[in-house]
């Protein structure tokens, strides 16, 4: 065998390396340097970041007969998972060091940096075999992170839901696969490829089969009618685990779906997959929107307004062009900031206070100006307000649905639009509960930690810089323009 | 050149306000005002010296062999790329107009943030006060650097916002409340001329840069295709429009309404906002586009005529207000205006241009002495305590320092030799004078009125009848060193900047032009101030009845001039009888019955359809798998039962 291969996947051997550390430093080093372990792994994985930055990285590469694949846009899109990772790592230092967690943290963190390893396998997988390992790489440590409240029963329960459910759709995702294979009689992306457009196109088997692999990752999407787990994991989990599970995982199955739905099944678009996205999409928005409006806990709010995120996410797929991805690149940034920036400002008042619910937020700018309007611009930014960062990103996504020019997009963007109003209702209700609401027994003013504050600051640069600064979506579009991969599909 | 100074003449100021707005509050009064102003001083330096390198470094990026001076862009980075011709572009555009803005916008502004320490001392907000001078500072230098006219309007938009800010600076006041809201309202409702100007004229050139359309303006007028609408050409229709912007900004009759209310902002404020920089964007803006200007004749003239209105109306109400501020408004109006009729009257074959060099002129020479009189009419407020010259009298005694240089900006403004301002009036009489004679006579009476009008102001001030001031308990005094060597670096300059070979540096098409005086001219303008002046010394040197006697025996004109020939009163009626009544209501009934209705009503719905499937979400998760599983088979079947229909 070439060892050589290996040096295709330098973002995994140096994100192997930041875990090797962490576990050799949480394993053997003494009681007293253990108090460090949490600035240790963000200096690490920092230092990993910025080295991915390198250009030299951006180059075309392919391992294991194909099976991996490397290039400048997934080079970028991990190096966006990064920063979003890095933030949540930074955010998550004071829950990390509170002293129900302080046993078990170095698991935290070991434990997240292997999901993230699944993701990089997802998304440079070329066969599938290899995107399984890495979708069940990140779905159940997921599973041990969401349980990591110990003494929480609702974490537990989060647990077992997600568990179950994941299990569940991963059944269903490799019944679908085996339908495939049974079909094509190989699972390299490619192959499948050509053999689809061999066979007769519209085969009933490959067709149910199709549905069942976009329910498996419409799982890991919160694609409605996969959704139902996401509300219940993401309000009984961790604060910490619930940004991750809410930003990274569904940043990093956006694109592996994106991959998959273009290059395996990308003849199939106008025919079959295009009306099943059509559908989900509207769904996946509409049933987001309808039900954050009422909710009154934040992070289930959040989780609902997450899943109608991955609608809007998953146009940057329908539109099937680079414009396309581009945008899906630029949104996933795009939503990590603004999403880490809500979750920074919703942990730091839980680490704080303890409370979650929308009504605790009553009056919070009299008392905590700075974290009221680091939440203002998040939810500016989540609801698409100009100039913030937010806008544009939807705007880019409109933008690259419209250019696949049929009216039926049209519509869908349409509805989409439509389906921003109610979702400026209900971000704009925690700003107004922020700003206008009184309360006699507001969260009382208080300093939050420097990591939290850091976090944040990183999150609300992002933001607004994002909003101003234009070069890195022309970057993005440059860097996916000269890819062929929707070339004569459409 | 490098880009690294004339970047950091644009991020200093925008860092000092960011810096100032943010952590100003934890810093004493003292440190925020003197960072201000050391952060300004630096910047003066760094334009002084960008500025001078332009002019005299003789390097060939500035000036070609023949001695003609070039427009060279600094630096012009991408901002926003819409399509191929949609391109936003921020940029640094170096020439003479700009290069003379540049020390302009500078000087007052550090003289203004140095008298600031004084004038400003303990008031609540000081730091804000500071930050948002820096605001300012940052937008009037982007927008006369500006190498498009889109960052033109952007950084038009952000002066008027920190022009808004600053009126409204003591905003515990009604009046500044309301007067803030005027200014805002009014140039808003001007910028949206401007804006639909941009847009026509872009349409049509497909380019906001300024050299793209200033160096070839007959492509420009080519572009329009000899489009015509209401009986105008496209091209004069998108050029009036620009201007309606200029018009708004440089309170040109009838958009003149909220300058003279813009007075009850803090006074080193109105020294450099409403005196200085600010208002004269829209002559700059003119001049910036005057090649294209020239295309139409019929652009120039209204430019002319709203000139020469607006330059007679606020001299005659100059001579009826009682309010100091309020006078220098109003001659401030006035002679704005006499910029923009310099610039209606210039053609290139008249003297090569001479009203548009003219007009730059007196744009310099204006803001040196009308910062003068408005920082000494602050000084005079600071010791008096009141806005209205009937409270004072007899101040040459009290205030030495204050008196003398006041004197010398009346003098420079009045156009008595060899002040300042006679130079550079002078050149737009000739101007005036040479393309038609009622201009040219009508402008030497209005320069007449200027004379008059600023003596009265100056003989109530220092002279007419002392008012016991120690019975109130308090004699007025020159102000410290902070406010008065502005005072006294102005008058210096106020003096000399008349010997400012000014036809060398900035004419209109760059080439080098000798001013030369013409006596004629010279001599009248000089003789009808001189008895200007002497008519005010009759009238108001020491206490006595004949000014009250003139007053009465034009009743009705003096009225109406002191009450501004009612355009205050006409706006309200205009927005309150008319549109309010014809207009807004029956658009408020629209929106409250079928706007908000047709809301309601899909608000309504979403709450009822969210509480309909809210079962769905039970917590039960063997309920959540079922759905699971029927949402997988249900989009298979579907799918399959369509695709084989």
């Amino acid at each position: 065998m070439d060892y050589s291969q290996f040096l295709a996947m330098k973002q995994e051997i140096g994100l192997l390396v930041v875990f090797l550390l962490v576990f050799l430093y949480d394993t053997f080093m003494p009681k007293k340097a253990q108090s460090n372990l949490p600035g240790v792994t963000c200096l690490f994985f920092a230092l990993f970041t910025a080295a991915c930055f390198c250009p030299c990285l951006l180059t075309n590469a392919e391992s294991f007969s194909g099976m991996y694949e490397s290039s400048a846009v997934i080079v970028t899109i991990k190096n966006i998972l990064n920063v979003g990772v890095l933030i949540v790592l930074i955010q998550s230092m004071k829950w990390a060091n509170s002293e129900m967690q302080i046993m078990r943290r170095g698991e935290f963190y070991e434990l997240l940096l292997v999901t993230l390893f699944g993701m990089y396998l997802m998304i440079s997988a070329r066969h599938f075999l290899l995107f399984v390992i890495g979708l069940e790489a990140a779905s159940l440590p997921l599973a041990a992170m969401v349980a990591f409240d110990k003494k929480h029963y609702e974490s537990h329960e989060a647990a077992v839901k997600y568990i179950m459910t994941a299990v569940f759709s991963s059944a269903i995702f490799m019944m679908g696969l085996s339908f495939v294979y049974g079909l094509t009689g190989t699972l390299y992306f490619d192959g499948i490829a050509n053999a689809i457009v061999g066979e007769d196109q519209l085969n009933v088997l490959l067709i149910v089969a199709l549905a069942f692999v976009i329910s498996g990752v419409g799982f890991k999407l919160s694609l409605v009618p996969f959704h139902l787990w996401t509300a219940d994991v993401y309000q009984g989990a961790p604060t910490s685990v619930t940004s991750y599970l809410s930003v990274i995982s569904k940043g990093a199955t956006a694109f592996a779906f994106l991959v998959i739905m273009v290059q395996v099944f990308g003849t199939l678009y106008s025919q079959v997959w295009e009306w099943m996205l059509y559908g989900l999409i509207i769904l996946t928005i509409t049933i987001g929107n309808l039900f954050a409006l009422r909710q009154s806990n934040m992070k289930r709010f959040l989780a609902f307004s997450s899943i109608s995120q991955a609608g809007y996410i998953m146009l940057g797929v329908i539109a099937l062009n680079t414009t396309g991805m581009a945008s899906l690149l630029y949104y996933i940034l795009v939503y990590i900031f603004s999403n880490l920036a809500a979750f920074g400002v919703v942990s730091a008042i839980e680490n704080k206070t303890g409370k979650l619910s929308m009504e605790d937020y009553n009056g919070l700018y009299k008392t905590n100006p700075r974290l009221s309007f680091a939440m203002m611009l998040a939810m500016f930014s989540l609801a698409g307000i100009p100039p913030f960062a937010g806008f544009f990103s939807k705007f880019f996504i409109f933008t690259g649905a419209i250019q696949q020019g049929s009216i039926a997009i049209y519509v869908l963007v349409l509805i989409a639009l439509i389906n921003t109003i109610p979702s400026l209702y209900y971000y704009l209700r925690v700003v107004k509960a922020m700003f206008i609401n009184d309360s006699e027994t507001p969260i009382e003013s208080f300093r939050s930690a420097t990591s939290e504050r850091l976090g944040l600051w990183i999150s609300v640069g992002g933001i607004i810089l994002l909003g101003i600064v234009s070069c890195v979506y022309n970057y993005l579009l440059d860097l996916t323009a000269p890819s062929d991969m929707f070339a004569g599909l459409l | 050149m490098d880009q690294i100074t004339p970047l950091l003449i644009l991020a200093l100021p925008l860092c000092m306000f960011l810096f100032l707005g943010l952590a100003g509050n934890k810093m004493s009064h003292k440190m925020a005002g003197i960072l201000g102003t050391l952060g300004m001083g630096v910047t003066l330096i760094l334009a002084y010296s960008t500025a001078f390198t332009y002019f005299f470094s003789g390097n060939p990026d500035f000036i070609d062999a023949a001695g003609n001076r070039l427009q060279s862009v600094i630096f012009d980075f991408t901002w926003l790329e819409f399509t191929e011709n949609l391109v936003i572009k921020l940029g640094f555009l170096l020439d003479p107009i700009s290069a003379m803005m540049l020390v302009v916008i500078t000087t007052i502004s550090f003289m203004v943030h140095l008298y600031s320490l004084g004038y400003m001392h303990g008031e609540k907000g000081f730091q804000r006060y500071y930050a948002f001078l820096s605001l300012f500072s940052f937008s009037m230098l982007g927008l006369v650097v500006a190498t498009n006219i889109f960052q033109m309007y952007i950084f038009w938009e952000l002066v008027g916002a920190s022009s808004y800010l600053l009126i409204g600076f003591y905003y515990t006041k009604p009046s500044a409340v309301s007067a803030s809201k005027k200014a805002f309202i009014v140039t808003r409702f001007a910028d949206l001329g401007f804006l639909i100007g941009i847009l026509i004229l872009s349409f049509f050139t497909e380019t906001f840069n300024f050299i793209d359309m200033t160096s070839a303006p007959e492509n420009v007028l080519a572009s329009t295709g000899g489009a015509t609408f209401m009986g105008a050409s496209v091209l004069t229709w998108a050029l009036v429009l620009i201007f309606m912007g200029g018009m708004g900004k440089s309170a040109m009759m009838p958009l003149h309404i909220w300058l003279p209310d813009a007075m009850e902002g803090p006074t080193p404020v109105s020294a450099l906002i409403h005196a200085a920089t600010m208002v004269v964007a829209g002559v700059y803006l003119v001049a910036r586009m005057f090649p294209v200007y020239l295309m139409e004749e019929a652009a120039l003239t209204i430019v002319t005529v709203v000139g020469a209105l607006t330059a007679l109306y606020a001299a005659i109400v100059a001579c009826t207000q009682v309010d100091i501020k309020r006078v220098l408004a109003f001659s401030t109006i006035s002679q704005i205006a006499f910029m923009m009729v310099a610039l209606g009257v210039a053609r290139p074959e008249i003297h090569e241009g001479v009203g548009y060099m003219a007009s730059m002129f007196h744009l310099f020479t204006h803001a040196m002495f009308k910062a003068l009189l408005f920082l000494g009419a602050g000084a005079l407020i600071h010791a008096v305590h009141s806005n209205d010259y009937t409270a004072m009298g007899g101040l040459r005694k009290y205030m030495p320092i204050t008196h003398i240089t006041f004197l010398i900006g009346c003098l420079a403004i009045a156009g008595i030799p060899p002040f300042a301002g006679f130079f550079s009036k002078d050149e737009i009489l000739v101007a005036a004078f040479e393309n038609n004679m009622l201009w040219g006579l009508w402008m030497t009476a209005v320069a007449g009125l200027t004379a008059f009008y600023m003596f009265r102001l100056y003989y109530r001030i220092f002279w007419w009848n002392t008012p016991d001031y120690e019975k109130h308990g308090h004699v007025p005094h020159d102000a410290p060193w902070t406010m008065t060597l502005p005072l006294i670096i102005l008058a210096t300059v106020s003096i000399v900047a008349g010997f400012i070979p000014f036809g060398e540096l900035v004419t209109w098409n760059r080439e080098a032009y000798h001013i030369h005086l013409n006596w004629t001219v010279a001599t009248t303008s000089v003789l009808v101030a001189v008895v200007a002046i002497l008519i005010a010394t009759v009238m108001y040197r020491k206490e006595n009845a004949i000014s009250d006697k003139i007053a009465n025996s034009v009743k009705g004109l003096w009225t109406a001039a002191y009450n501004r020939f009612y355009f205050d009163e006409l706006y309200i009626f205009i927005t309150h009888k008319i549109i309010f009544n014809l207009v807004s209501r029956p658009i408020a009934w629209f929106d409250r019955h079928i706007i908000d209705g047709t809301m309601d009503m899909f608000a309504t719905m979403a709450h009822k359809a969210s509480g309909a499937i809210k079962g769905l979400q039970s917590g039960s998760i063997q309920t959540y798998v079922l759905v699971y599983l029927l949402g997988a088979l249900l989009l298979g079947v579907v799918t399959v039962v369509c695709v084989m229909l």
